[in-house]
């Protein structure tokens, strides 16, 4: 990109900038606006919970109810993919879930030159879905020994077939980590480019002239677009915290 | 001649830059396949068994945002090439 348009460039809003630079035993460990972010989102969801849940009356207020709605759907979501034996893995799976979906709403309020959002960075969500893949094969490991690994072997099939589908299955639970960080990172750099372009587009109408007249066109889809991305916003929080349950269900029931 | 067979490499890679971009967009055809036959097959099936559809709403939800995010990827690679390479 040359240096003319850097402010423009869509992808100017995913730059990390060091706000107290230091380093930890040689490794870059600079305090960033990523990571103001991930404080930020922390102290909004420990705000709410706790002071929503202070009184913790028997008949709930408007705050209240707002936490237990958040309690009540992510324990549904644990109990129906998991069982209830999974109910133990509830603490992981809901600070996920409201941790990617507080980031990933952080991210679409528009503040000039400020917004940032985390989950955009492949660094972050592979992270996560690294905690959660380690969490699965661990427990899996604790909880059924050795037998975990049938997970690879299905039942039922002639050998000759298994040197074929063990392989197979070996592959496709590798790509489990890099299919969940990529998800989320990908819906979050491509929603949020695609806004950047069309909102540009408003102002490049607006500076040529008679064609300004159509500026409210791109305007409108860009709102159209905010829309879809605060959908797409929530929805990938829900869908990370729904395959980190169906993972987890391998880990606590194991082979079939 | 050297400096002009340069300048004729960088043009090229540029343009090879743009069609790559233009390709990779062709994978959101399969996104999109996969959205209309999702909701087509879900609205078949709720205008067939209307008390049904309430309960599965959320599955809906999830395939949609499994089967959008396949044609997002292809997407972030057509903008990878535009804006990273």
């Amino acid at each position: 990109m040359a240096a003319a348009h850097e402010g423009h460039s869509p992808i100017h809003q995913f730059e990390i900038n060091q706000l107290i630079p230091f380093k930890l035993f040689g490794i870059d460990a600079s305090f960033t606006n990523s990571s103001l972010y991930m404080v930020l989102a922390l102290g909004i969801i420990s705000a709410f919970l706790i002071s929503a849940m202070r009184t913790g009356s028997l008949v709930p207020g408007r705050m209240q109810s707002m936490a237990e709605l958040v309690y009540k759907f992510v324990a549904d979501t644990v109990r129906e993919n998991v069982g209830d034996e999974g109910m133990k893995f509830f603490p992981l799976v809901f600070s996920l879930f409201i941790f990617v979906l507080v980031l990933n709403v952080l991210g679409m309020i528009p503040i000039p030159g400020v917004t940032f959002t985390v989950t955009s960075s492949l660094a972050v969500t592979a992270a996560l879905a690294l905690l959660v893949i380690g969490i699965v094969i661990l427990y899996g490991l604790y909880a059924h020994g050795l037998g975990f690994f049938k997970l690879f072997v299905p039942s039922g099939v002639p050998w000759y077939m298994l040197l074929i589908l063990v392989p197979i299955e070996v592959i496709s639970f590798i790509s489990r980590p890099i299919s969940l960080s990529v998800r989320l990172f990908a819906n979050m750099l491509a929603g949020h480019i695609a806004l950047k372009i069309f909102a540009g587009f408003v102002g490049t109408l607006l500076a040529a002239g008679v064609w300004g007249l159509l500026s409210p066109l791109p305007m409108a889809l860009t709102v159209a677009l905010t829309a879809l991305e605060v959908l797409v916003a929530v929805l990938q929080a829900y869908v990370f915290a729904v395959l980190t349950c169906i993972y987890l269900n391998d880990a606590v029931h194991g082979a079939h | 001649m050297a400096a002009e067979s340069l300048e004729i490499a960088k043009q090229t890679a540029v343009a090879a830059k743009y069609i790559g971009a233009g390709i990779a967009c062709l994978g959101m055809a399969g996104a999109g396949i996969g959205l209309g036959n999702l909701f087509g097959q879900f609205l078949s099936g709720a205008l067939r068994n209307p008390s049904a559809a309430d309960g599965q709403r959320g599955t809906l939800l999830l395939g949609f945002a499994l089967t959008e995010a396949l044609g997002i990827f292809s997407l972030l690679i057509a903008l990878l090439l535009l804006f990273a390479v």
